[in-house]
């Protein structure tokens, strides 16, 4: 038993007597198992850009302390302290998302990336978070219906970082914004007309980005048609089909030498191949017993703001797992996102950092009818 | 413990006294609406965002036992269909298009490797310098600011390299400049370089035959898989061709022919025409390289031309080999007046006019047998029509009109001058001469004589006899003759010397000459016709000046002889054995005949210098 006692009334007395620790937990288990194969899948990868082997395993780690560090910090919040740290998120992120297009640095034909103090950054992957949060307590204001504009100033908001998106282009980020606002839409209580309807606009807008989006349209078509540059993905499936059962054993993969993001985007095939289907199911029952076990636990939640931020939050956070996963197992078509936690990923790791302590922080026991 | 946890759940259920579960979706919810009125707006809301969450948990939950199963399906072996390109699509399989040419033991000669072909799109282009120069560092034959230039217009299909080796590939692609393209494609290797040069020929750079067997057999290269095998054997290739350059060398020739063929069946064993190129660079050689001087060159023989003026004589039944001709005399026919270097002191039989290669007694031997029998008689051997021979690069023979062969034609032709034939035609006729007498036609595809023996039968050309007797008048030439310097100890090598002048201009040239030899051996049962020819050899210290066909082309015979004998499963043999079968070889000509040549060895090197200032 730890050495708090529950008597401690100090911040951090509190803070681990209130705070999700099924949940906390299961993230240290999934960083563990992050580093373990970064050092397995960088090395190749490394060498390969004419880095020293350990250049990756080294940059992670020392991305890996800030990041929890912040993490562990924004749990310590309050739900109001979580909510004025969005506001102030999304004050200082709009303005760069918005000037991506035009400072940033053109990789494979979108300008996503920002070069700020040294360090690159991908503005949306911040705004998201952030977004998250101030539309869940936007649309929880709508429905209190407490004579503020909620919902056209969450539909500015919105329609703002979708166009930010679409400059870029970024029509996976924008797709995924729109997946998790449409969600909180939904739980808010969308007319259940509109609801029906929304999966129709969703494959219209798809259809709207295949036509004017040739880039998106290849990705498409590589994938319904299995034809053209599929050499990842299938190299993907090799690494499972290689793993078997138990795995090669971590660090004796071979397949893994041949996919060149090997240490970001399809890091789960490294898994596959080193920890075989054992330890890659290992893996998907953490990220599922994080993401059921906290919608599970939302059903007795009596604030709406809370259950809307969480269940976004959540949301976004299954969201880009099953994105990553589906496309590493060839069940979408590849989009690249990085598996939380998991993947070597500079900023996107401080990102996902931000985004699980706000939702430590406000999935925090609380006592009595708080105003929030 | 105990009591704050229950605290805790006392506290939410009166807080949410009737929550409809969260699993009883939509429908539950709106009863809920019906028979309980909410008593704020917020509370209600947050009755309906409950019920759906359970949508959202239905979801994931769903796509989580998708993702299990998909994961389980492959890592337990059940790879997916449309995983299975990926093993065509590596590109190891080398599958070429055109096949193989191996020579008749089945080594390769010509074969397809896979390359690539290096492309660039310059829209793509990012940085057209820094391209050039990284290219430049792999292919450095390139120009780097001609390239640049290039690669900065707007051209979608520039064709950068057209073979690039696997290494080259490899630095490339490793570069990844974005906007080049690979695309696979083939190059003919030759592994014989240009010892196999003229016969094979050479394709152009998209492997299209365009010389030699290349050409000629193009289609079948194309359209088959199974290689296509040549009569050449690549060892005798190899030393015929070392013997040739050798003599070009030494006698500062300015080109060469040479050819072994099997005298049964008229296949090619060796074909070499000097100089030669490198047939990977075909397009650097010079006109003059690229010329193949035992097919396409037509060239007055001269002497060995003797070797059907006399098997004529004695085929015709008008003349025996014993028979005189008075030889003391020039001959004018006309304005010309036909000599001997050395003209003899007393009239001379058919075979010491053979020996000592008396123009004046082959002439008269013509004369005797007549103008239309001459005709008659080398077209019957093939040497008035083009060769049916597989190259392309084969030249028809110059033959007199009917108007000008007449006396004077028929004299000149008796020894090598007024018709001009190829050197392939040479040793097919001489091949049929010897070989007991049956016509063969020369090939260079293995298999293809077969057939046409099969569908023609065999012609005769001359008797059993007359062979015979050729073949021991061929020994004499090299034992006791114009050839001595053919002589190989072990072999009974049999041949005919030949030299005459070259034609420059209009006009025969007193200083320059093709000198050849046509050999045969064994003289007593002849498998294979040796021939070579030197265009333009300069006689030496060694050769006392003298740049005819004994001094300067016997000696290839007699060394390619010693060389070849004993990979054609042919060893040398005892002098006791061969003087004995010499003594049955020279039967056929008569015991009288024999006697009447003076064959004393004491005067041999005396009469070798002296026999060789005749042609």
């Amino acid at each position: 038993m730890p050495a708090l006692a529950r008597t401690d009334q100090t911040i951090i007395g509190r803070w681990w007597w209130t705070v999700d620790r099924w949940t906390l937990g299961a993230i240290v288990v999934l960083i563990g198992i992050g580093i373990l194969l970064i050092q397995a899948a960088t090395p190749a990868v490394a060498v390969k850009h004419g880095l020293s082997n350990f250049y990756f395993v080294e940059r992670h780690l020392v991305m890996l302390v800030p990041a929890l560090f912040m993490m562990l910090a924004i749990s310590l919040l309050s739900p109001r302290h979580v909510r004025s740290l969005a506001i102030g998120g999304i004050l200082l992120f709009l303005p760069l998302l918005a000037i991506t297009p035009f400072f940033g640095v053109e990789i494979k034909g979108a300008t996503r990336w920002l070069s700020l103090l040294g360090l690159s950054l991908q503005p949306s992957e911040f705004i998201k978070p952030f977004f998250t949060v101030i539309a869940a307590w936007l649309f929880s204001r709508q429905c209190s219906r407490l004579g503020f504009p909620a919902m056209g100033l969450n539909m500015t908001l919105y329609a703002l970082i979708l166009l930010g998106l679409l400059a870029q282009p970024d029509i996976g980020m924008a797709t995924l914004v729109s997946l998790i606002w449409f969600a909180q839409f939904f739980l808010a209580g969308m007319p259940l007309i509109l609801a029906a309807a929304l999966p129709v606009l969703g494959i219209a807008g798809l259809f709207c980005a295949y036509s004017f989006f040739p880039h998106f349209a290849s990705r498409f078509d590589r994938f319904i048609s299995h034809s053209g540059d599929t050499y990842q993905t299938d190299k993907a499936l090799e690494a499972f089909t290689h793993g078997g059962l138990f795995g090669t054993g971590p660090g004796a993969g071979t397949v893994k030498m041949a996919l060149p993001d090997a240490h970001a985007d399809f890091i789960f095939a490294v898994a596959g191949e080193e920890l075989g289907l054992i330890g890659a199911l290992v893996i998907v029952l953490l990220f599922s017993f994080i993401i059921l076990r906290g919608l599970w636990k939302l059903r007795g939640e009596n604030n709406l703001f809370i259950l809307l931020a969480v269940s976004g939050l959540l949301v976004e956070f299954g969201l880009q797992t099953a994105i990553n996963l589906g496309s590493t197992l060839h069940l979408i078509p590849a989009k690249g996102m990085t598996l939380p936690f998991i993947s070597y990923g500079g900023s996107s790791l401080w990102a996902i950092a931000i985004q699980m302590g706000m939702l430590l922080a406000l999935t925090r026991k609380r006592y009595g009818l708080m105003d929030i | 413990m105990r009591s704050w946890r229950e605290h805790g759940r006392r506290r939410s259920s009166t807080n949410q006294p009737s929550l409809p579960g969260l699993f009883s979706g939509l429908k539950a919810h709106t009863d809920t609406k019906k028979t309980r009125s909410p008593s704020s707006p917020s509370e209600y809301a947050l009755t309906l965002a409950s019920a759906r969450l359970g949508l959202v948990f239905l979801s994931f939950f769903l796509f989580f036992v998708l993702v299990s199963g998909r994961l389980a399906l492959l890592s337990l072996g059940h790879e997916p269909a449309e995983a299975q390109p990926l093993h065509a699509a590596s590109g190891t399989g080398s599958v070429t298009a055109r096949s193989d040419m191996t020579d008749r033991n089945g080594t390769v000669l010509a074969t397809s490797l896979p390359t690539m072909m290096l492309m660039a799109d310059a829209r793509k282009i990012l940085d057209a310098q820094d391209a050039a120069k990284k290219l430049q560092t792999v292919l450095p034959t390139l120009n780097i600011a001609a390239l640049t230039q290039e690669l900065q217009t707007a051209k979608r299909f520039i064709t950068l390299w057209r073979h690039l080796t696997p290494r080259q590939y490899y630095e490339i692609n490793k570069m990844g400049i974005a906007g080049l393209e690979f695309i696979p494609d083939e190059s003919r290797i030759y592994p014989a370089g240009a010892i196999t040069s003229h016969v094979l020929g050479y394709t152009d750079t998209d492997n299209e035959g365009i010389a030699g067997l290349e050409k000629s057999q193009n289609e079948r290269l194309q359209k088959q898989d199974e290689p296509l095998i040549t009569t050449l054997d690549i060892r005798l290739q190899t030393v015929l061709h070392r013997e040739l350059s050798q003599a070009i060398d030494t006698y500062k020739a300015i080109g060469g022919a040479g050819i072994i063929m099997d005298v049964s069946n008229g296949e090619i064993l060796a074909l070499v025409s000097l100089p030669d190129f490198n047939p990977q660079s075909a397009g650097a050689a010079s006109d003059d390289s690229k010329f193949n001087r035992a097919t396409l060159g037509v060239y007055e023989m001269g002497s060995t031309f003797k070797s059907f003026n006399t098997a004529m004589a004695l085929d015709s039944g008008f003349i025996k080999v014993g028979e005189r001709f008075d030889t003391t005399q020039p001959i004018v026919v006309g304005s010309k007046t036909i000599r001997d270097f050395h003209p003899a002191k007393h009239w001379m039989n058919v075979a010491e006019i053979f020996m000592e290669s008396s123009n004046i007694g082959s002439a008269r031997m013509a004369s005797k047998i007549g103008t239309t029998q001459q005709r008659a008689f080398l077209a019957r051997l093939g040497l008035t029509n083009k060769t049916p021979l597989e190259l392309p690069e084969v030249g028809a023979p110059l033959v007199p009109s009917a108007a000008n062969w007449r006396d004077t034609a028929t004299m000149t032709i008796a020894f090598g001058h007024g018709l001009a034939v190829n050197a392939v035609q040479l040793c097919s006729a001489a091949a049929s001469l010897l070989n007991g007498g049956l016509l063969v036609r020369p090939t260079l595809i293995k298999g293809s004589t077969d057939k046409a023996t099969q569908e023609n039968g065999s012609i005769r050309v001359i008797s059993e006899k007359t062979s015979a007797q050729m073949r021991a008048l061929m020994r004499l030439v090299v034992k006791h003759g114009t050839a001595k310097k053919a002589e190989v100890a072990g072999y009974l090598v049999g041949g005919k010397t030949g030299t005459a002048d070259k034609i420059t201009g209009k006009h025969y040239s007193q200083n320059a000459r093709m000198s050849s030899f046509l050999g045969v051996f064994p003289a007593s049962a002849p498998r294979y016709i040796v021939f070579a020819l030197l265009d333009d050899p300069k006689g030496n210290a060694k050769t006392y000046g003298f740049a005819t066909g004994g001094w300067t082309a016997a000696p290839v015979i007699g060394n390619v002889v010693s060389q070849i004998g004993p990979l054609l499963d042919m060893p040398p043999v005892d002098a006791d054995v061969m003087a004995a079968t010499e003594k049955q070889l020279l039967r056929p000509l008569g015991s009288d005949v024999i006697e009447s040549l003076n064959l004393d060895d004491e005067a041999d090197d005396y009469a070798a210098v002296e026999s060789n200032r005749a042609h």
